[in-house]
């Protein structure tokens, strides 16, 4: 089946909501998301959104992209991150005046608290920056978000699955997508194409990030010749339930909880003397993680699934349950511990991609880091690298990054399609991604995708995590070379039509391979430490050669790496310190 | 410990009618019976259709009946249904819904009655300040029907819906109505009336509860329901033409 739409937006978290809201004003748009929309990611987000509104001590938009740039450890584009800071402030009044359920203060205005790195007067001490709805602040935005949708009518295709996106030369014509209820392959022909997929912390684990987080956007652009930017840039969040890793908001920390060791001491006095427990999350998960190797975890025994304390006893229980009920929740559920009466087991779980497909600073996603555009290409959202993040994202700063870009994109590409024609089509569109299933299909058997799956877990895991070295990385690119070889003799062994979740989980599979591939070969490639990526073979920045930003094409099964500037225009870069 | 699980299995494109089919699985107590799901699935049957994503309890995607309960299988773990060695767990769709393959429903009669109610902020009134100012204890009055994520645990154990009315709106439309009519930001009491206030509405509703006992997130569905039925009789008191 064909369809023509001006716009197609493909996932429907925060930002391709947002973006949809505003592109349906202008242009005929469609939203294409693999979940019932409402299931996205965006909506495990719990602890807030970063804006200056400064409801409740002085704040500043300048103070706000100060600490996002270096909280990326100066390899964020620092008028991007102007930009982020400035629009963070009407865009959290635009989803509280669309209904977004904050907290209030006494006045009545929309309450803010703590949140790590996020300072006043240029890192003097914790700012309350964060607005918050609880610890569902996700939940909130994403049901605004698609509450409007729904008033304002866009079009939904719930469950469509995306094989291929056509792009030749540098323009994109459309895509192609799968319907999982039928099995049917649908050809969308369009002026422009926006990702909005979201994350891959699939790739790894022990992450926070849902089963659906397996990167497709950029999975997909990266196999038609698109570089994907700072890919070795991943997040470990700090504070993930041990084992599962499920997510324990910073909201904790920064509502007062504190971390402590099998001693009971609250060891970030040693690791950030200023910032504590409210440092950025590198630091923090790189200071748990050597609590851990130095004996001083809970079990003591330096394993890898050793963990530490995150004490929130002392906040009493009214705190907890008006201001940190899910948390509360996830722990009485999972745990068996009530937070009020003990602390909770946390050790740091992959969290978020820093990196992705690279785009300008309205969604565009350029190719060589000279502005050279693809037309009617967009991303924005997790699966999106503005820069905005650099080597280490800021919590809240997720949140802000959806609705602030998630709105550029939507608005620019609206008007792009209003003054573009549908351009030349490929006339077998649908060809390349008939044969991908055609191979899947064909009746041979092949190894199970289980096997493949978690042998790329734990290599990410242990070779490619927290702390890397030269050695085990280069391991893990050879071994994840060799599970690229194997994953083309997979085959589904469900070979019925209709909701093929075989079908779907090889799929997404082959997409997590890749970008797990990008990704290890990323980090070898970068000899030094910057932010979320501690190389312990080098241990130190290295501005001379390093300020500046990867760019990886996946090129006949090798990744080729070209590397583009950073905009440091606005800050000096200085060492980071907390 | 090793459990089975006796699960509902329907291909539409070979079965006329649904059969149940017993697997054994090893589990730990503390796992979740989505984990015990995804065992299968990996191990011993590929072809096992259910939905899932977040994996906690937040994005709704894996509601289903399980031991004849409503319950999302993230948020179950294997202690809560299972005991001992060689005890059986039951697992089914969603009812009052169409089962679209094994434990997969078609949820879209669930979103077009939570479209009807106007799931959104109706105040056509131009904002004061930068943000609409709201006292933290009005904020309050509407917190819980904001816990909602639109999982249909609710509108499968409606007994009513079940037995006597199928037509019924179903609770969790109602509660997202709630949501709305509660919070005194917004003002389209009057405009949602026409989408509750009708025989097959918010009315078929007998307090039998079990909407609020299977809610996943605690939400005191039952009472939501009877504040929002007393808001339009008290309404419709005073203004009897309207």
């Amino acid at each position: 089946m064909i369809h023509e739409y001006e716009v197609v937006i493909v996932g429907a978290g925060g930002a391709g909501l947002y973006a949809a809201l505003e592109a349906s004003k202008k242009a005929k748009t469609a939203v294409i998301s693999k979940l019932y929309p409402i299931r996205s990611h965006t909506g495990a987000a719990q602890g807030g959104i970063g804006a200056a509104l400064g409801n409740v001590e002085e704040d500043k938009p300048e103070w706000h992209a100060f600490d996002t740039v270096k909280g990326g450890d100066y390899l964020t584009d620092q008028k991007a991150a102007g930009l982020l800071a400035d629009e963070a402030v009407q865009a959290v009044y635009d989803l509280e005046n669309r209904g977004l359920p904050f907290n209030r203060t006494p006045e009545g205005r929309i309450d803010q608290r703590r949140f790590g790195g996020h300072t006043r007067n240029f890192g003097e001490a914790p700012v309350r920056r964060a607005c918050f709805a609880a610890d569902r602040t996700g939940h909130m935005i994403l049901q605004t978000l698609y509450q409007q949708c729904i008033k304002n009518d866009v079009s939904f295709f719930d469950e469509f699955y995306v094989l291929d996106v056509l792009i030749e030369g540098l323009t994109c014509s459309g895509l192609v997508a799968i319907e999982l209820a039928t099995g049917e392959l649908h050809v969308f022909k369009a002026k422009a194409v926006l990702f909005a997929t979201g994350g891959f912390g699939r790739m790894f684990r022990i992450t926070s990030n849902a089963h659906a987080n397996t990167g497709d956007g950029p999975a997909l652009v990266s196999r038609r010749n698109i570089p994907l930017e700072d890919m070795e840039f991943f997040q470990f969040h700090p504070t993930g339930i041990r084992e599962m890793g499920i997510l324990i908001t910073e909201g904790v920390r920064g509502e007062g909880g504190i971390l402590r060791n099998k001693n009971s001491e609250r060891f970030m006095e040693r690791y950030a003397p200023k910032l504590l427990d409210l440092a950025p999350r590198d630091m923090i998960a790189r200071a748990i993680m050597t609590e851990i190797r130095e004996g001083k975890g809970i079990k003591g025994d330096r394993s890898i699934d050793d963990y530490v304390h995150l004490d929130a006893t002392h906040l009493g229980q009214a705190v907890i349950e008006e201001k940190l009920p899910e948390i509360a929740e996830f722990s009485r559920t999972y745990l068996g511990i009530d937070p009020v009466e003990r602390p909770m087991p946390v050790h740091p779980t992959a969290h978020y991609a820093m990196g992705g497909i690279p785009t300008d600073v309205h969604g565009r996603v350029s190719v060589d880091g000279k502005g050279t555009l693809v037309q009617g290409l967009y991303a924005a959202g997790e699966c999106a690298c503005v820069s905005v993040h650099g080597a280490n994202r800021l919590g809240t700063n997720s949140l802000v990054d959806l609705i602030v870009f998630g709105r550029r994109a939507g608005c620019h590409i609206a008007d792009f399609a209003t003054n573009t024609d549908f351009g030349s089509f490929p006339k077998d569109a649908a060809g390349p991604a008939k044969k991908t299933l055609e191979r899947l299909f064909d009746g041979n058997t092949g190894p199970q995708p289980e096997a493949l799956r978690k042998t790329m877990q734990d290599l990410m895991m242990q070779n490619v995590g927290i702390y890397r070295r030269g050695n085990e990385m280069d391991e893990a690119v050879e071994k994840l070379q060799d599970l690229r070889q194997q994953y083309k003799e997979l085959r589904v062994k469900d070979r019925n039509k209709s909701f093929n979740t075989n079908l779907l989980e090889i799929l997404e599979l082959g997409n997590l391979l890749d970008l797990a591939y990008i990704t290890a070969a990323c980090a070898l490639n970068r000899t030094e430490s910057r932010g979320a990526h501690a190389r312990e073979d080098y241990p130190d920045r290295d501005d001379k050669n390093w300020l500046k930003h990867t760019l990886a094409r996946l090129k006949d099964d090798r990744v080729s790496i070209d590397y583009g500037p950073v905009d440091v225009s606005v800050w000096e870069p200085k060492p980071r310190k907390y | 410990m090793k459990i089975h699980l006796a699960i509902q299995r329907f291909n539409p494109e070979k079965d006329n009618k649904p059969t149940f089919r017993k697997y054994e699985v090893e589990v730990e107590p503390t796992d979740r019976m989505l984990d015990a799901l995804i065992k299968i699935k990996n191990f011993e049957d590929p072809t096992l259709a259910f939905r899932k994503s977040c994996a906690h309890g937040v994005c709704g995607s894996d509601a289903m009946v399980i031991n004849g309960k409503e319950r999302l299988a993230c948020k179950t773990l294997i202690k809560d249904v299972a005991v001992k060695d060689g005890d059986t767990v039951k697992v089914e769709p969603l009812r009052n819904l169409p089962v679209q393959k094994d434990l997969m429903v078609d949820q879209s009669p669930f979103f077009q009655n939570y479209r009807k109610v106007k799931p959104y902020q109706i105040n056509p009134e131009p904002v004061q300040e930068k943000e609409r100012i709201q006292s933290p204890e009005k904020r309050k009055q509407f917190d819980d029907a904001t816990k909602c994520i639109l999982c249909a645990a609710c509108f499968s154990a409606c007994p009513v819906k079940q037995e006597v009315n199928p037509e019924f709106l179903g609770p969790a439309a109602v509660v997202q109505a709630s949501r709305f009519i509660d919070d005194d930001r917004d003002k389209g009491f009057e405009e949602r009336l026409p989408d509750l206030d009708y025989p097959d509405g918010i009315w078929p509703c007998e307090n039998r509860f079990e909407c609020t006992r299977v809610c996943p997130r605690n939400i005191k569905v039952t009472k939501l329901i009877n504040q929002t039925k007393r808001k339009i009789t008290e309404f419709r008191k005073k203004s009897p033409t309207s």
